[in-house]
C-alpha cells in the first residue's frame, strides 16, 4: 500500500466501522422519537446486550491486558479491580472513589510485585 | 430549587451558548469525562494510534465505549464487520436516550436541523445534565444552551485525550500501567452505578464471566458472541421475574 493511504487507512476505519455504526441510532432517535419508548421490548433487550459488550470489554481490558499493563501481574490487576470496586460500593456508589482506591491498589501491588 | 422559580431566559443564543459551556466545566462530570478520556488517550497510544486520530474520533464518534472498542479492535485485524457490529451494539443505548431527550428540546418553532447538532452531541454526561437543568429554562433558549454544555463536554475530552496519549508515552511504566488501567476501571463503575435494574445488573456480570471465557476459548466474534449471549440470557431472566410478580 502506498503511505499516504496507509496513513489514512485507519481514519477511513474510524468513519466506516466507529463513526457510522455508532451514529446511525442517535439519527434513528431522532427521526423515530416518536414511535418507540424507553420500556418497550426491543429498547430493553439492546440495552441488555450493549450492557454485556462493554462488560466484555472491561473484563478483557483487565485480565488480558497489553502494553505497560501487561508488566503488573495479573492476580494484581484483578485484586486491584475488585478492592475498588468494594470501595465503590461502600462509599454510596461513589465511581471516583472506586477508581482511586483501585488505582492505588494497583501502583502499590505493581510496585511490590511487577517483573 | 430551579424548577420551582421563574423559568432561565438569556439575552442571545450566544449568551445561552456560553452559559452551557461554562456549566459543563464546573459540572461533576468534568472529572469523570478527564479520567476517563486521559484513560482512552494511553489506551491510543499503547495501540499506536495517533493522537489526532483519537481527537477526531472524539468528535466523530462521542462515545467513550465505541470508542474503546474502536481503539483495541481496529489495529488487531479484527473483522472489520465483528468491528462495526460491536460498535453499533454498544451504541444501541443512545437511541432511547434521545428518544427521551428531543420532547425537552423541541418547542413551537423548532425546525429538524436545530435538532441535527444536539442528537450528535447525545452522550451519557450531556443527556443526564440536559433532563436536569434544561426543565428550568425557557423553551426558546434551550437549544444553545445545550449545544454549549456539550461542546464544553466534547472540548475536555478531546483535551485530556491529548494529555493521556502524551503521558503514557513519557511515564514510567507503572504508572503509564495506571493510567491503562482507568478505562476499565471508570467504566466498571459507571456502569453499575447506572445499573438501577436486574436486568443491567445480570448483563454486567454476564458479560464480565462470558467475555474472557470466550477469548480463552479462541471464539471467533467473542464480543459479539458476549453481547448476544449474557444480554439475551439477562432480558430472558427480567422477562420472567416480571411475568411472576
Amino acid at each position: 500500500m502506498n503511505p499516504l493511504l496507509m496513513e489514512l487507512w485507519p481514519y477511513f476505519l474510524m468513519v466506516l466501522v466507529g463513526y457510522l455504526p455508532n451514529e446511525v441510532w442517535r439519527v434513528f432517535g431522532l427521526v423515530l422519537a416518536r414511535g418507540l419508548n424507553e420500556d418497550s421490548q426491543v429498547v430493553v433487550w439492546s440495552r441488555a446486550v450493549a450492557t454485556a459488550i462493554l462488560a466484555g470489554v472491561i473484563a478483557k481490558l483487565i485480565l488480558f491486558s497489553t502494553g505497560a499493563l501487561a508488566a503488573i501481574p495479573l492476580s494484581v490487576r484483578v485484586i486491584a479491580a475488585v478492592f475498588g470496586f468494594l470501595v465503590f460500593l461502600g462509599a454510596r456508589r461513589s465511581v471516583f472513589a472506586g477508581v482511586l482506591a483501585g488505582e492505588i491498589a494497583l501502583l502499590a501491588g505493581g510496585f511490590l510485585f511487577s517483573h | 430549587m430551579p424548577a420551582m422559580s421563574a423559568p432561565v431566559a438569556f439575552s442571545s443564543p450566544s449568551a445561552a451558548f456560553f452559559a452551557g459551556a461554562k456549566t459543563a466545566v464546573t459540572s461533576v462530570f468534568m472529572l469523570v469525562l478527564a479520567g476517563t478520556y486521559i484513560g482512552i488517550g494511553a489506551l491510543t497510544h499503547d495501540f499506536g494510534l495517533s493522537s489526532w486520530w483519537l481527537a477526531i474520533s472524539t468528535v466523530l464518534v462521542w462515545a467513550a465505549p465505541a470508542q474503546v472498542i474502536l481503539i483495541t479492535t481496529v489495529t488487531t485485524g479484527a473483522a472489520l464487520f465483528e468491528i462495526a457490529l460491536a460498535v453499533t451494539l454498544s451504541a444501541v443505548r443512545l437511541f432511547p436516550m434521545v428518544v427521551a431527550l428531543m420532547p425537552v428540546l423541541r418547542g413551537p418553532t423548532t425546525r429538524l436541523r436545530d435538532l441535527l447538532l444536539p442528537t450528535h452531541f447525545t452522550a451519557v454526561s450531556m443527556w443526564v445534565e440536559s433532563l436536569r437543568l434544561l426543565p428550568s429554562i425557557e423553551h426558546q433558549w434551550r437549544i444553545p444552551f445545550c449545544n454549549g454544555m456539550s461542546a464544553g463536554y466534547m472540548a475536555t475530552a478531546a483535551v485530556f485525550g491529548f494529555v493521556g496519549f502524551y503521558l503514557a508515552a513519557g511515564l514510567p511504566p507503572l504508572l503509564a500501567g495506571g493510567l491503562l488501567f482507568l478505562t476499565p476501571m471508570s467504566f466498571l463503575m459507571s456502569t453499575a452505578r447506572n445499573a438501577r435494574m436486574m436486568l443491567d445488573k445480570l448483563g454486567l456480570v454476564l458479560g464480565l464471566l462470558i467475555g474472557p471465557l470466550l477469548t480463552i476459548l479462541d471464539v471467533n466474534l467473542d464480543l459479539m458472541w458476549t453481547g448476544l449471549i449474557g444480554g439475551t440470557l439477562a432480558y430472558l431472566v427480567h422477562r420472567i421475574r416480571e411475568a411472576t410478580t
